[in-house]
């Protein structure tokens, strides 16, 4: 054999992955093999490799279980790893920790953004001296992580099992989205858990897609087929910049979804009733640009990536539908890490008000909604991006703060005719401060009574009387709010200011 | 079976479907108040109500059953 022919020969196998059994078992359950999920990922292909050959002394360890390499996504180079299930079920073996490192440190060095194709069985017990406890062990990968984190995009698209340590990876991405049946994340499997804990569980119920996209909010988006993963990280990375040194780009605009109803027509003139807040986000972005981040977790606040006049942009809306719109410690930890996200990643935010607060009550307190709400107060208070804050309907209490009330240095605050901001609406203000008038009075006299009390309450929050104090910026008609924020982001596009200087504050986490 | 429950502390305000009912899915069955916003619980699947488990008036935890549709 030849030189060339033994590297062609060499080639061939490695490229091939594990043992065919294990290619058919991965079929079966809807996998693709790592090197297609790749060619799926890429405009055209990997373009670089490296550590193809990474054990390749051994025949049963091709690659080493993992591709590292880089490619182009909507034209931009992005760094990749990529476990391979078909080795030893993607487990890391000492040259495949190696392997994730030195992608990483190539990302950070070009500030290029990473993602993770992760399916993979966790550590080799075996090799644990070599690639668990050392300073290029596994602990490092996500030391890498946390050093990536705000200054390129991270990325990953869950595929099968991340397990142990190795659930981690999913942990320090900023989206993690999840294959429904296949994907997984614990700490402990089910089999450990009864042995240890004496629990029994199905690894679904333990730490399947679905449980994590809705329950612990550690998914953040539920896929059913690994072709609609990776078709959701394409549009994903598309309104981000290659890092945080960049602004992302504009793409052609597109009018707003055509509607039967207009935005003052939708929304219903008692406060106190539900309307759908998608109907409104969709009259005020382009057509289809909508892209959810945690759409089934904790949905009574909206938040995800959209595009105004062909600019990126991050929303964040009350959904007066479920649960009020009230505000939950879910809801407040959604919010504070989507805020970061596109602070980060230089991508302005408009928060849409509709909120009567945050949730009050034993259950609450005792899972310390006052810290989950600081952090989400914190997370919106330090932004440096532009921010724009629309009162669509009412603002009460602390709900007014969070949703970057006029306080927090938004560009502007902008409120339709009908909004109310107030510590708290008209019925429970009347209750807190007449409580004992109202219970002195005759019982035939407490309704009129209330209601007047109600009436005067509602004058004294008019919304004019707020402009007429500058406490808002601007009352506008809701039928031109999406003219309104193209005009206003065109203008606060130019923002360049920080927070404070420090190291970094003490966060309420 | 569904069990349909309530998504958030509060009262029960308005029951909108009857035992008996065919209902769709997102079909609004029970309205709380709570926190002085109305809260509709809908049906995440068509089918028929089979058992209201709450009145009107009653104060409703978190997670509480209010109606079972087969």
């Amino acid at each position: 054999m030849s030189n060339l022919e033994e590297l062609q020969a060499r080639i061939s196998k490695i490229e091939k992955g594990g043992k065919d059994k294990y290619h058919k078992s991965n079929e079966e359950k809807g996998k693709l093999f790592v090197r297609k999920r790749l060619d799926l990922l890429f405009d055209e292909g990997m373009n670089i490799e490296d550590a193809f050959f990474a054990n390749c002394m051994d025949d049963d360890l091709p690659s080493d279980g993992v591709v590292t390499g880089i490619g182009k996504i909507n034209g931009q180079d992005v760094c990749v790893m990529a476990n391979d299930s078909t080795v030893k079920a993607g487990s890391w073996g000492k040259r495949t920790v190696e392997k994730i490192l030195r992608i990483q440190e190539t990302a950070e060095k070009m500030e290029l953004p990473m993602v993770y194709l992760v399916d993979s069985a966790g550590a080799r017990i075996t090799d644990q001296i070599e690639m668990f406890p050392g300073r290029r062990g596994a602990g490092r990968i996500f030391h890498n992580q946390i050093k990536l984190s705000g200054r390129v995009p991270q990325v990953c698209l869950l595929f099968g099992p991340s397990a142990a340590g190795g659930a981690y990876i999913p942990a320090f991405c900023d989206v993690v989205i999840m294959v429904d049946g296949n994907a997984s994340m614990y700490l402990g499997s089910p089999r450990m858990a009864e042995k240890v804990i004496g629990e029994k569980v199905t690894l679904e119920e333990m730490g399947g897609a679905n449980m994590h996209c809705t329950v612990s909010g550690v998914g953040d988006v539920l896929v059913k087929s690994e072709q609609d993963a990776i078709t959701y990280a394409q549009k994903y990375l598309s309104y981000f910049p290659a890092n945080f040194r960049s602004k992302p780009q504009a793409i052609e605009a597109k009018g707003a979804k055509p509607s039967e109803k207009t935005i003052n027509e939708l929304i219903p003139e008692n406060q106190n009733a539900p309307f759908n807040m998608y109907d409104l986000i969709d009259q005020t972005i382009d057509e289809g640009s909508f892209c959810e981040i945690k759409k089934k977790f904790a949905p009574e606040l909206i938040t995800g990536l959209a595009r105004i006049d062909g600019n990126s942009v991050g929303i964040i809306a009350n959904q007066p539908r479920v649960k009020g719109g009230v505000l939950f410690t879910d809801s407040a930890d959604k919010a504070a890490k989507f805020i970061q996200l596109c602070d980060a990643f230089n991508i302005p935010l408009l928060f849409l008000t509709d909120v009567p607060g945050f949730m009050i009550g034993t259950k609450v307190e005792r899972q310390g909604i006052i810290r989950h709400g600081a952090k989400m107060l914190s997370a919106m208070s330090e932004v440096t991006v532009p921010k724009i804050s629309v009162i669509v309907r009412k603002a009460y209490g602390a709900g007014l703060y969070a949703m970057s009330g006029p306080a927090f240095e938004p560009d502007c605050c902008l409120a339709f005719p009908n909004a109310q901001i107030a510590v708290m609406g008209p019925e429970a203000a009347v209750n807190a401060v007449e409580a004992n008038k109202i219970a002195q009075l005759p019982e035939k006299e407490r309704a009129a009574y209330i209601k007047q009390k109600q009436d005067e309450y509602k004058e004294n929050i008019d919304i004019y009387r707020l402009a007429s104090e500058m406490v808002i910026d601007a009352v506008i008609d809701p039928n031109t709010l999406r003219e309104e924020l193209m005009k206003r982001l065109s203008v606060y596009a130019a923002k360049n200011i920080t927070f404070t200087e420090r190291k970094h504050g003490v966060y309420p986490v | 079976m569904q069990e349909i429950k309530a998504s958030m502390a509060g009262s029960v305000w308005k029951i909108v479907a009857n035992v008996g009912d065919s209902v769709e899915e997102g079909q609004d069955i029970v309205i709380l108040e709570s926190m002085k916003m109305e809260i509709p619980i809908a049906a995440e699947s068509a089918g028929t109500v089979n058992e209201l488990k709450v009145a009107e008036g009653d104060f409703v935890n978190e997670g509480d059953v209010l109606a079972i549709v087969e």
